[in-house]
């Protein structure tokens, strides 16, 4: 039966027109963003067919994690999508949290809140950044990573560690926010505001060059965005309003005043590769706007023991839930079935929304020309650590 | 719309399709004769009044304890316009285990239908491109199942480190291979 299924070198050479030619791009592509491979079967120029490999990075996070029980699950979620770590575990640790009937404070939900935030502008810093760099502009890279950088300097603050950060936990967080963290959170968001973000608007978002090359390339609608389930900026660049934070609100959200930004087709049709780097370019305007709030709540909170509710043993009755959160590359989603035997987790299943935005590439790419298909992969803006898990 | 008004309509449409619906769940979820998912997928997605149009996971359970062992598909679906969820969930035997795709209904299910067939075996029956997609294609086996074992080999190599590498290695010869799940023997090692 499988060796039927199987046919794993894709298209066969008999099966080509006199003109087509297949291409490998990748796995060493630096445009693609990690180890993905893509087979394009071209005619010139022109991509008629274009086939996605992943795997390369497969690092079996659902078998690891029927092995070690559910704190120890929350290591292995910072290595999905590492470029936004924060994000990861906080949608585990509230899944899991969901699954035990947890509540943890206002104290630790809003430092959760300025944790996700702020890991929302570094990996937007790092999408918007590449992005640009792919199609040709350097500056606004370096521009970008040196404020990320200042990002990077407060979580290693906090928590002591860079890049994966094992920070939220199931019930609370493993350290409280340093003395002096809102001041410093403050002098960052003035920097990014009177700074960083004008100058990423004037360097590359409204570049001449940069609009012509992304707008009107890649466009989706946002039918088949929804059918594909695109979820985050690439969904918001189609048009559809949706954001977790807003319509099923979690830690708080519901307290914060923030727009959700979405694709205008301001220079070519709604839902091309320009409106979803626009989308992001916003949203970080926005994470900084729920920042200020967070930071001015914080400051005059209480002090509160941040390890309060996390339990000795996390052990959950028989049951199973799907807990969901809007991390930096769109909705984030766990299924964890516990069976109320051992403390380690029955079933853990990642919706990871990178895995989904990769699926609809396929359909994007064909009759594309080579050069847009870098474009495309940039705009969608995936990490492939997070589509092999 | 909440879930037993889901379920009710569902149930209106299908009848004795719809086997059996969970409500004390906290996310309730309706059981669906396997056949029929395909069908009831379509049914959601184009009712104006579910609308639920938006498949947000599609996951395999492996219950190898249940009587009878069973694999269990499981599908979240999500209607961005009502901002209501229920799960479905069909049940097929671990032994040649088929299921309906619902790749015509919801475009990301084929690349989930595929993590499914490759973790766990599960063949999606009218799939248009059924093809491992995390793990090498010359793999064998599907590994989240639960009566998974670690192969000795794979294409040649050594998965796990055999006794022979372990006593190398304490001799002093780096292999950079590791942990070594045998014990190692309790050997002198001189100083110089």
């Amino acid at each position: 039966m499988s060796s039927q299924l199987h046919q794993p070198y894709g298209w066969r050479i008999e099966d080509l027109d006199t003109d087509e030619m297949i291409l490998n791009m990748g796995p060493q592509h630096p445009s693609t963003h990690g180890v993905l491979r893509i087979e394009l079967r071209t005619d010139g120029e022109v991509v008629r067919a274009a086939r996605p490999h992943i795997g390369y990075l497969h690092r079996c996070f659902e078998k690891h994690a029927e092995s070690v029980d559910y704190p120890g699950v929350i290591p292995y979620t910072d290595r999905m999508d590492y470029v936004a770590s924060m994000g990861n575990s906080l949608g585990y640790a509230l899944a899991v949290e969901k699954l035990m009937g947890i509540e943890v404070s206002p104290y630790v939900q809003t430092i959760r809140v300025i944790m996700a935030e702020l890991q929302r502008i570094a990996s937007h810093c790092i999408a918007v950044g590449t992005y640009g760099m792919d199609i040709g502009a350097f500056t606004p890279f370096l521009h970008l990573l040196r404020d990320r950088e200042t990002i990077l300097d407060l979580f290693e603050w906090t928590c002591g560690a860079r890049l994966l950060y094992n920070y939220n936990w199931v019930g609370g967080l493993s350290h409280d926010v340093p003395e002096g963290f809102v001041r410093a959170g403050r002098q960052f968001l003035r920097e990014f505001d009177r700074v960083t973000w004008p100058e990423l608007m004037e360097l590359l978002i409204k570049n001449k060059i940069f609009i012509k090359r992304t707008a009107g390339i890649g466009v989706c609608s946002p039918e088949l965005a929804v059918s594909y389930d695109l979820t985050g900026p690439n969904l918001r660049g189609s048009g559809p309003p949706r954001d977790l934070r807003k319509d099923v609100p979690y830690c708080g959200y519901e307290n914060y005043e923030f727009e959700v930004p979405v694709g205008q087709g301001r220079y070519g049709p709604l839902g091309s590769c320009f409106d979803r780097n626009w989308v992001r370019a916003l949203e970080m305007k926005e994470s900084a706007k729920i920042l200020h709030q967070a930071l001015e709540r914080l400051e005059k909170m209480e002090k509160a023991d941040v390890r309060e509710k996390v339990p000795k043993r996390v052990k959950p009755a028989k049951g199973e839930v799907y807990g969901r959160s809007e991390a930096p590359r769109g909705q984030l989603g766990y299924y964890i079935v516990a069976d109320g035997t051992g403390v380690n987790p029955y079933r853990v299943k990642v919706k990871s929304p990178c895995f989904t935005a990769m699926s609809i590439f396929h359909v994007l790419a064909r009759g594309m020309m080579i050069a847009d298909i870098i474009a495309l992969i940039g705009s969608l803006d995936v990490v492939l650590g997070e589509i092999d898990r | 719309m909440d879930a037993s008004s889901l379920h009710q309509k569902i149930k209106g449409q299908f009848g004795d399709r719809v086997l059996h619906f969970e409500e004390a769940a906290a996310q309730p979820w309706i059981v669906v004769a396997t056949e029929a998912i395909a069908e009831v997928t379509a049914f959601c997605k184009a009712d104006p009044e579910l609308a639920l149009d938006n498949l947000m996971c599609l996951s395999a359970v492996d219950y190898p304890k249940e009587t009878p062992p069973r694999m269990e598909v499981v599908y979240h679906l999500y209607s961005y316009e009502h901002l209501h969820a229920i799960v479905l969930k069909v049940h097929t035997p671990r032994e040649e285990a088929h299921v309906p795709t619902v790749e015509a209904t919801y475009g990301v299910a084929n690349w989930h239908e595929r993590e499914a067939y490759d973790l766990f075996g599960i063949v999606f029956d009218g799939h248009s491109d059924m093809r491992r997609i995390l793990l090498p294609d010359d793999w064998i086996g599907h590994p989240l199942r639960k009566d998974w074992v670690d192969p000795d080999f794979y294409n040649g190599m050594h998965v796990k480190p055999t006794q022979q590498m372990a006593e190398r290695a304490l001799g002093g010869e780096k292999l950079g291979v590791g942990p070594f799940d045998v014990t190692p023997p309790n050997r002198h090692v001189p100083s110089e």
